[in-house]
């Protein structure tokens, strides 16, 4: 007796283990929704871009710090965070996706202190969209990945809250909803989802804009200090930009090869 | 066998909750369909009606992810033969825009509380 | 075997009682962060890791220390530690449990844990420390049991058996190899970014896991006459101080790196822990006590005559599992994340009802722990 269920239990174990091939293969193969996604590992996911959307190889952003004032950084970020409906938390768990941060805390030692007097003592900081990011590396379900278009996006669907991302961005880019944002959000925008407790969210470089054919919001509100365009088309006003005038980006030496650049 | 007893009042005990839902509804009228707000807005769904009752739960899902991971917006209806955006906000909720009334209804009924709301703003239901 | 974990005494069922009470306290207060967010906790947007994910990485030390019984046993024919291998095996399940609730509880959806199940994503090291840590958990759970199975009937275990053993002693080193290059791969993360993370890792790990296991065995010996043999647990002593000696030569070597580069990013972390940072010091104590604790420890296990006495193995055990703590579970994340990459200070202290949660998952992993131990010891009463 013992020994026939012994061996019924082996045989069922290998039995299991072989109807499991076929299911398993199947699910190592398509690893997600779309085959671009990459069997296993992250791949940057192509974009199907619709007849009236802005494309681009490389989208890239500079910020002419010289231009920047108070007002338009205000304007900027006030933009942003109302389309996007990122909610206004008082404390240390709030969120944002663009803030002003002081020169010395977005470039730390790359600034000497010695700098011209007219020069910006303040600038934007968001994501910077790397050409190659720590954060899609570290992210365990590719929620977070990146664009050919060199976007690097969030799918707020996926997100399991992980916050590894958040620990792999240098630049401290990335927030987490601790709490339910509706609670804090003053006017909806019914055009835009929110977000719920537990997911990470970053600037999407306006994704959802640029494949309408519009420019990211935070461009069209700055009164021209900010400039978004293809970084591979050497027509660009990007381009052009960074060929007349001085710009650095922050902490280039980690590798992370960030596409937003400052003009200072 | 051993313990007899208790193995027998286990075994009924597990069969009465098991079979539960059907011998509480006896008696109960049969499922009835709820009545849905009609749209006043368009003619046609982007998909026709059957196939939505059955498939909008899988349609949405695909469009979530051919849209936030594929940046493939644009849906060619069938039914209508126009090119749609793939949004749940853009799209559906365009025409079929009292959530309470329309897909509060079915879900209601047969217990259903899908989280999409949790985010994707509807607009004039109720906004937590 | 189980039924040796259903018949006890009345402190026995006292204790099981008690973790009960404090597992539905966590529940509790885990309910009320699925309700509101991780909100309920001290983290914040600029410190995301706090005291969840700190026990994880500490707890994974103490699992992987069943090695330090199994290397000497198996590699060494050291047959003075078969007697307590059972215990370290079945230790190391309990605080993989721990781990991977303690992983659970920490994040924000966790419904859709399955995610990193249906989107394996090799290229993250979190995909990674998903694999080692179920492995561990179910090479464990297999050697143990076969193992104490075929003890207690008095036959050798099946020679298959032999490969899993062999196998967890590489799979060990790398639970914890792959926790802390969790931390160590990361660019913006100065106070981790060291090639030498791994390895102190592996020194605290082998020194806190075994001052555990002395722990507990002597805590069966006072509650079940459990005998481990003669000088077992003075040699087990001898592990945990040399691994602490370890341990801090490679955290002075961090400071000597640190400090005589003079790199400021790099310098701000221990500054933080060590010495305050712009007025901002909450874990400055916590962390000299640590070293203090340490050096203690580590100065009463060198003396072998100290060893042998259970007084002194005991207090010098508690003084480098708490120093080992301290280090890991309230350092290591504190370090890390002050300040912040845009060298801001946004302070870490957990709250009472992150606490309520882990206190929960602390005494699940300890019904875990307390339920395979009775087994084991009964098994071992039962053959003799």
């Amino acid at each position: 007796m013992k020994t026939m269920r012994r061996n019924f239990l082996k045989i069922a174990a290998f039995a299991a283990l072989g109807w499991g091939v076929r299911p398993a293969s199947q699910l190592l193969a398509s690893a997600g929704a779309e085959p671009s996604e990459g069997v296993l590992f992250a791949s940057r996911h192509a974009v199907h871009a619709g007849p009236n959307s802005l494309k681009a190889s490389r989208w890239a952003m500079v910020i002419d710090t010289t231009k920047l004032t108070e007002k338009i950084m205000e304007e900027v970020v006030h933009t942003c965070h109302s389309i996007h409906n990122v909610p206004e938390i008082p404390g240390k768990q709030n969120l944002k996706w663009i803030w002003e941060a002081h020169m010395d805390h977005l470039f730390l030692e790359d600034l000497h202190e010695f700098q011209p007097q007219a020069g910006a003592k303040s600038a934007l900081a968001l994501c910077n969209h790397c050409d190659n990011p720590p954060c899609v590396r570290v992210c365990p379900t590719k929620a977070t990945f990146q664009r050919e278009d060199g976007i690097v996006m969030m799918d707020f669907h996926r997100c399991i809250g992980c916050r590894y991302c958040m620990a792999g961005c240098p630049y401290g880019s990335r927030s987490f909803n601790f709490m339910d944002p509706r609670k804090h959000l003053g006017k909806t925008n019914p055009d835009f989802p929110t977000r719920t407790k537990g997911v990470v969210e970053k600037c999407e470089f306006c994704a959802e804009r640029l494949a309408e054919g519009k420019m990211p919001a935070c461009v069209e509100v700055s009164e021209g200090a900010m400039v978004f365009g293809d970084l591979s088309d050497p027509e660009s006003e990007v381009r052009k930009l960074l060929a007349e005038r001085f710009s650095i980006r922050r902490s280039p030496t980690l590798g992370t090869k960030p596409c937003v650049y400052y003009l200072v | 066998m051993y313990d007899k007893n208790k193995i027998l009042v286990g075994l009924a005990v597990f069969v009465v909750f098991m079979t539960y839902p059907f011998w509480n509804n006896i008696g109960s009228a049969a499922y009835k369909r709820p009545e849905l707000e009609k749209v006043k807005m368009a003619k046609e769904c982007v998909e026709g009606v059957e196939f939505m009752r059955s498939e909008h739960m899988a349609m949405l899902n695909e469009w979530r992810d051919e849209v936030v991971r594929n940046g493939q917006h644009e849906y060619h209806s069938t039914a209508t033969h126009r090119v749609h955006a793939k949004s749940l906000t853009k799209t559906c909720l365009k025409c079929h825009e009292n959530k309470d009334k329309f897909c509060d209804k079915c879900h209601a009924t047969v217990s259903v509380s899908p989280y999409c709301w949790d985010c994707h703003v509807d607009p004039k239901g109720e906004k937590k | 075997m189980l039924e040796k974990a259903i018949s006890g005494t009345k402190v026995y069922w006292g204790w099981i009682a008690f973790l009960l009470l404090l597992m539905s306290v966590g529940a509790a207060c885990y309910w009320q962060q699925l309700s509101h967010g991780l909100t309920i906790t001290g983290m914040s947007r600029d410190v995301s890791w706090g005291f969840y994910i700190a026990q994880f990485t500490f707890l994974v030390g103490v699992a992987a220390s069943a090695v330090m019984l199994v290397i000497p046993k198996y590699l060494h024919d050291y047959h003075k530690f078969a007697k307590i291998l059972i215990l370290g095996e079945f230790n190391a399940v309990a605080m993989v449990v721990l781990c991977l609730l303690f992983i659970v509880a920490d994040l924000g959806s966790p419904q859709r844990l399955m995610n990193v199940l249906l989107h394996p994503t090799p290229n993250s090291i979190l995909f990674w420390d998903m694999v080692v840590l179920n492995g561990y958990l179910l090479i464990n759970i297999l050697v143990g049991w076969v193992t104490l199975e075929a003890e207690r009937k008095q036959i050798a275990p099946p020679k298959w058996i032999k490969f899993f053993i062999y196998l967890s002693i590489p799979w060990a080193v790398s639970i914890h190899t792959v926790t802390a290059f969790l931390y160590c791969g990361l660019p913006g993360r100065g106070y981790w970014l060291t090639a030498v993370l791994a390895a102190r890792f592996l020194a605290s790990a082998f020194a806190a896991g075994p001052a555990f296991l002395i722990l507990v065995t002597y805590i069966a010996k006072i509650f079940t006459g459990f005998d481990p043999g003669k000088g077992v647990l003075s040699t087990l002593g001898k592990t945990v101080v040399y691994a602490m000696c370890v341990n801090l030569f490679l955290l002075l070597c961090e400071v000597f790196t640190v400090f005589y580069s003079q790199i400021p990013s790099h310098m701000a972390h221990l500054q933080y822990l060590f010495a305050g940072y712009h007025g901002h010091g909450v874990l400055v104590p916590w962390m000299w006590s640590s070293m203090i604790m340490a050096v203690i420890g580590i100065l009463i296990l060198l003396v072998p005559k100290n060893r042998e006495r259970d007084n002194m193995l005991i207090i010098a055990c508690l003084l480098i599992f708490i120093g080992a703590w301290i280090d890991k579970g309230l350092g290591m994340i504190g370090g890390g994340f002050v300040p912040n990459p845009l060298h801001e200070i946004t302070e870490y202290v957990p709250t009472q009802l992150e606490l309520g949660v882990s206190l929960g998952i602390y005494a699940t992993g300890f019904l875990v722990l307390t339920i395979l131990y009775k087994v084991a010891i009964g098994v071992k009463e039962e053959i003799e």
